[in-house]
């Protein structure tokens, strides 16, 4: 177990590493550099060169990488070059605020999702099902603008429940930020709970389904045994992966979701700092998604390594 | 308290398609079976067998309804009851025992809880008296090491001990009836033989009666002492089990006994022709009449109905037949032919294939080599070891062993897909260039495979045309229409009409299918064409066909034939020669008719005494230790941790030698010969045959 713990990590920093270098790459080696990306056409020669002798351009690109890497390690991602700040100061609260916003919407989305699916499977093609699986077809199919706008125009300009817009500043206490927070959190249940559901109730159908499912009825076991005791860690542990996909991209921050509703998240700060060309922004935000989408993934295959008997011995 | 446990009357069941239709796959199936009384179930695939056994349990598999009848179980029709109702019947009263037990047993679960809450449910045990039980079950069942068994979980058994831990979980419950849904299906005849005469102790002891549903005869006469035959949906012959296997009434029940191959009697079973009707393909009048040398214009119109034959006896013989008295009168007229013109085993015979002290390994190559022995790992024996063989023109050289003992694997290095790591090839007297992209096109052409499973190697998308186009483009400079007819021709050749051209795979039969596969392997026109288990996958019926076709075949074409099967019986049926391997290690090799006489090598000796034979009083022998092995031994026998007659150290330390019993018959073993003469394993002898064999008149 111990060893399979260890190569799973170290795995995890390889990935993280091709990462590192994948993001320094495509923000550093294109052609241009960040001088001439962020002036623009507006670049003249002085500026350029002000600039890269400002931030150390002239020098190769390996030791660059190194630098950055060092420092990345260390915590400090350089100054944004529209702020004119640590980048680390300005995706802080923007890091706290997406973490909110995705951690709200996965504690409702993953309890939720998994029980409507397995409802929904169980009671297959009955009327249970079929409004389930009609209601997630309707939500996976509507894009997430169109399901924050109807939410917009019917719980703020309809009802005035909650603020449509978020005004305040990144860096506002949480408390200021819970009105605001509601309706970008339904906006995101609501579409990855669509998904979650359809993938939770094609496992639980194939699990109902299969021979073993089948003898354990045919055992004269009650209902809620074979459901619970023979069904269940057959349909939640294939899910515990899918999970742990959604939960990355949850909260990592969405763009979307974020700019309907002007939610100071850190989906928007990318959006931003791509418009502008602030290159340290960016290779912070991705790499800070990556390890995000690493760390969960290394957190799910731990999971089922441990819970699956089949995987325990085959790796053990 | 009446005898009669079940009664099943006038059962109609269907499914629901797709579309809405109602297809009917049970038709007006009545049966009784009397407390105690072991009832075998055969027919081909397809004809209800399975949907029948899960009625005994008030069960219908998603989609089916019953249209007619009842099935009452100690007179409560199963049908009429709750779902509370009957899971109180359920496992109690009567259990299943599944098809396949690695997938019929929760795979989270250990398999110990998995019969603990049988138990639990049924006959309120807990605690210390729960355990103790549990065990006492699996010891029952012959299972080694109980205490530890009871905490792994499925996936760490091997097939024979799931089969078993399936069969402790049926009898947990103390059933009063069980059914048993092909148990023995895909395990090694050394296996099954344990199997099945653990389920004969079983009955003996407990007096459960058991529906023992198989497409093995050989299974259900060592079990049953009642046959019921079955074809599309309705049970056309019932009766003893001796009755109906001495002289069967029914013209598909003789045509089912008759395409069995038989371990003591050379020769190929005769083929039934067509096949059974799908769900849906009702016709008027008997079912069986396209199929049926004795169809007459009755039989087109009236639906014969289930009438008792004049025999007497304690169990009643019924048939579904108008013209049963005729078929008895025709008497055990088609004899098992001799189709095969054995080759004479003439040191003229010009040898194609050579394969001389072949070694063969699946162990790590290239980088994960050089770490291994960095790392001073032991380096594993290897798979196929000291392989020596001579294949002539125009023979058969058939390969048998259990799982595991390497067959594929030596058809897969001749077919040059994994090189050996030792040890000469040579074919046509040239040396074989052990990678396939070493040889030329010329190379390929000569050798062909045929696999188990026609599903895999066919491309579902491709038309038959397609599928035989591309061998005929490669290797042949022919024009689109030559390459057409040649297409036809080939078709003809496995007697298939050109109407097939069109067809994909997904529209064939099983059978249908493998036939377009050796179609695509001849249209090479191979000299050696490597038959990997391509019978193992189809029915009796449909199994006899193509042994038929590839006899035939190669009688015109005189191509060799490498043939693995575990099946003894059909390589009697084929073979000219045969290689009986252990581990990857030949124990004996000779020409057939010595193979399948005394003396005997003790594996093959294992192996032929736990064929069950399709004849009444037909018994298993002498077993070998039922001991799945993961490794061949490094030094000795390969067959010594099994082997039933183990003389000693000897037998551990050194390597048997090669004891050369007739010409080209060699035994590898440290018993002498005169010793190993003495056989206890008799196989019925050829006249015995003759008044069983009884098959269809061909008119
Ligand atoms: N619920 C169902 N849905 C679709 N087809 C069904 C259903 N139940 C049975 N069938 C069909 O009914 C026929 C009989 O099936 P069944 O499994 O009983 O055959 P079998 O005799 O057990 O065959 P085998 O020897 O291959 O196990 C088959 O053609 C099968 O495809
Ligand atoms: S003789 Fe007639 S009734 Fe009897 S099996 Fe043949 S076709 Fe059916
Ligand atoms: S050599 Fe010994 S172990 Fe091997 S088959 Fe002969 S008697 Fe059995
Ligand atoms: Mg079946």
């Amino acid at each position: 177990m111990l060893k399979l713990i260890v190569q799973r990590l170290l795995f995890s920093v390889i990935t993280l590493t091709i990462v590192a270098v994948v993001v320094f790459a495509m923000t550093d080696l294109l052609p241009g550099d960040w001088a001439t990306a962020y002036f623009g056409k507006w670049a003249t020669e002085e500026g350029l060169a002000a600039m890269r002798e400002e931030y150390g351009l002239n020098r190769p690109a390996t030791e660059r990488f190194a630098e950055w890497v060092g420092n990345a390690l260390r915590g400090d991602f350089g100054d944004s070059l529209t702020r004119k700040k640590p980048v680390v100061e300005l995706i802080k609260f923007r890091l706290r605020n997406s973490l909110l916003l995705g951690g709200l919407a996965s504690l409702v989305t993953i309890p939720l999702a998994t029980l409507l699916g397995i409802s929904a499977g169980l009671r297959r093609d009955r009327a249970p099902d079929a409004i389930i699986s009609t209601g997630s077809i309707v939500g996976m199919s509507t894009p997430e603008f169109v399901i924050g706008t109807l939410l917009i125009w019917a719980l703020s300009v309809g009802l005035g429940l909650f603020p449509s817009m978020t005004l305040g500043n990144p860096d506002a206490p949480i408390v200021d930020l819970l009105p605001n927070v509601v309706m970008p959190t339904m906006t995101l249940t609501i579409a990855s709970t669509a998904y979650l559901l359809r993938m939770v109730r094609t496992i639980t159908i194939n699990v109902l389904t299969s021979e073993y499912v089948e003898m354990a009825t045919l055992k004269g076991l009650p209902r809620a045994r074979v459901v619970f005791r023979h069904a269940l860690p057959n349909i939640l542990l294939p899910t515990i992966n899918i999970m742990a996909l959604m939960l990355s991209g949850l909260l990592g921050g969405t763009f979307v979701v974020e700019v309907v509703f002007n939610y100071p998240g850190l989906g928007r700060a990318l959006v931003d700092a791509v418009s502008f060309r602030d290159v340290p922004m960016i290779q912070a935000i991705a790499l800070l998604w990556a390890v995000m989408y690493v760390f969960f993934n290394l957190g799910a295959d731990l999971m089922t390594t441990f819970l699956d008997p089949r995987l325990r011995s085959l790796r053990g | 308290m009446s005898q009669k446990l079940l009664e099943v009357e006038g059962l109609t069941t269907g499914f629901r398609t797709q579309a809405g239709q109602v297809l009917q796959v049970l038709r007006n199936v009545s049966l009784e079976m009397q407390r105690g009384e072991t009832l075998g179930l055969v027919g081909e695939s397809g004809c209800g067998k399975t949907t029948f056994g899960m009625t005994l349990l008030g069960h219908l598999r998603p989609g089916g309804q019953v249209m007619a009848g009842s099935v009452r179980f100690e007179g409560v029709d199963l049908f009429g009851l709750g779902p509370d109702e009957l899971a109180k019947i359920r496992g109690q009263r009567v259990a299943v025992i599944p098809q396949s037990a690695s997938s019929a047993l929760t795979p989270t679960m250990r398999v110990g809880e998995q019969i603990a809450e049988v138990l639990t449910l049924h006959l309120g045990l807990a605690g210390a008296e729960l355990q103790e039980r549990v065990l006492e079950l699996l010891t029952r069942v012959h299972l080694p090491q109980v205490v530890e068994l009871v905490r792994r979980f499925p996936h760490e058994l091997s097939g024979g001990q799931l089969q078993r831990v399936a069969i402790a979980m049926g009898l947990a419950g103390k059933p009063e009836l069980l059914v048993l849904d092909e148990p023995t299906t895909g395990l090694d005849v050394t296996t099954q033989a344990h199997i099945l005469d653990l389920l004969r102790e079983i009955q003996e002891s407990t007096g459960t009666a058991m529906l023992y549903i198989s497409h093995d005869m050989g299974a259900i006469a060592r079990v049953c002492d009642r046959l019921a035959v079955m074809y599309a949906g309705e049970i056309v012959e019932d009766g003893a089990i001796d009755d109906v296997f001495a002289d069967p009434v029914h013209p598909y029940t003789r045509g089912l006994l008759g395409s069995v191959p038989r371990l003591s009697y050379a020769g190929l079973p005769q083929a039934m022709a067509g096949r059974p009707p799908a769900p849906g393909e009702d016709a008027v009048g008997c079912a069986f009449v396209p199929r049926c040398a004795f169809a007459d214009e009755t039989c087109k119109t009236i639906d014969p109905a289930l009438e008792a034959t004049s025999r007497a006896g304690a169990i009643p013989h019924l048939v579904q037949c108008h013209h049963w008295q005729r078929v008895l009168a025709s008497g055990a007229s088609g004899q098992m032919r001799d189709l095969k013109a054995r080759m004479e085993q003439d040191a003229e015979a010009e040898p194609l294939l050579e394969l001389t002290e072949v070694d063969i390994t699946y162990a790590k190559r290239g980088l994960a080599a050089l770490v291994a022995r960095w790392r001073n790992e032991p380096e594993p024996p290897t798979t196929v070891s000291g392989f020596t063989i001579t294949i002539h023109r125009g023979e058969t050289l058939a390969l048998v062993g259990e799982s595991g003992s390497g067959k594929s694997t030596i058809a897969r290095t001749i077919a040059g897909l994994l090189p050996p790591r030792a040890g000469q090839i040579d074919f046509g007297g040239q040396d074989l260039a052990s990678a396939v992209e070493g040889r030329p096109a010329e190379m390929h052409r000569k050798i062909q495979i045929i696999f188990q499973n026609p599903d895999a190697s066919l491309n579902p998308r491709h038309t038959v045309k397609q599928i035989l186009d591309a061998p005929l483009r490669l290797y042949f400079e022919m024009d689109g229409k030559g390459r057409l007819d040649r297409s036809g021709a080939l078709l003809e050749e496995v007697r298939l009409t050109p109407r097939y051209l069109e067809r994909h795979p997904g529209q064939m039969s099983g059978g249908e299918k493998q036939r377009v596969a050796v179609a695509r392997a001849f249209a090479a026109e191979p000299d050696l064409v490597l038959c990997d288990e391509v019978t193992s996958a189809l029915d009796v019926s449909v199994q006899a066909a193509v042994l038929e076709l590839l006899a035939g075949l190669q009688a015109n074409r005189g191509a060799a034939y490498l043939f693995i099967s575990h099946d003894l019986a059909v390589v009697r049926a084929i073979a000219d020669r045969v290689a009986v391997l252990y581990q990857g290690r030949i124990c004996e090799v000779g020409p057939v008719a010595e193979i399948y006489a005394p003396p005997y090598h003790p594996y093959t000796e294992t192996l032929l005494a736990a064929v069950p034979e399709p004849a009444p009083g037909a018994r298993a022998q002498l077993l070998a230790k039922d001991v799945p092995e993961a490794e061949p031994p490094t030094r000795g026998c390969c067959f010594q941790r099994r082997c039933p007659r183990r003389i000693g150290s000897i037998c551990d330390d050194e390597a048997p030698p090669s004891q050369f019993v007739a010409e080209g018959h060699i035994i590898r073993c440290h018993i002498p010969l005169a010793d190993l003469g003495e056989s206890q394993v008799d196989l019925i002898s050829p006249a015995e045959i003759a008044t069983q064999g009884a098959v269809v008149d061909g008119k």
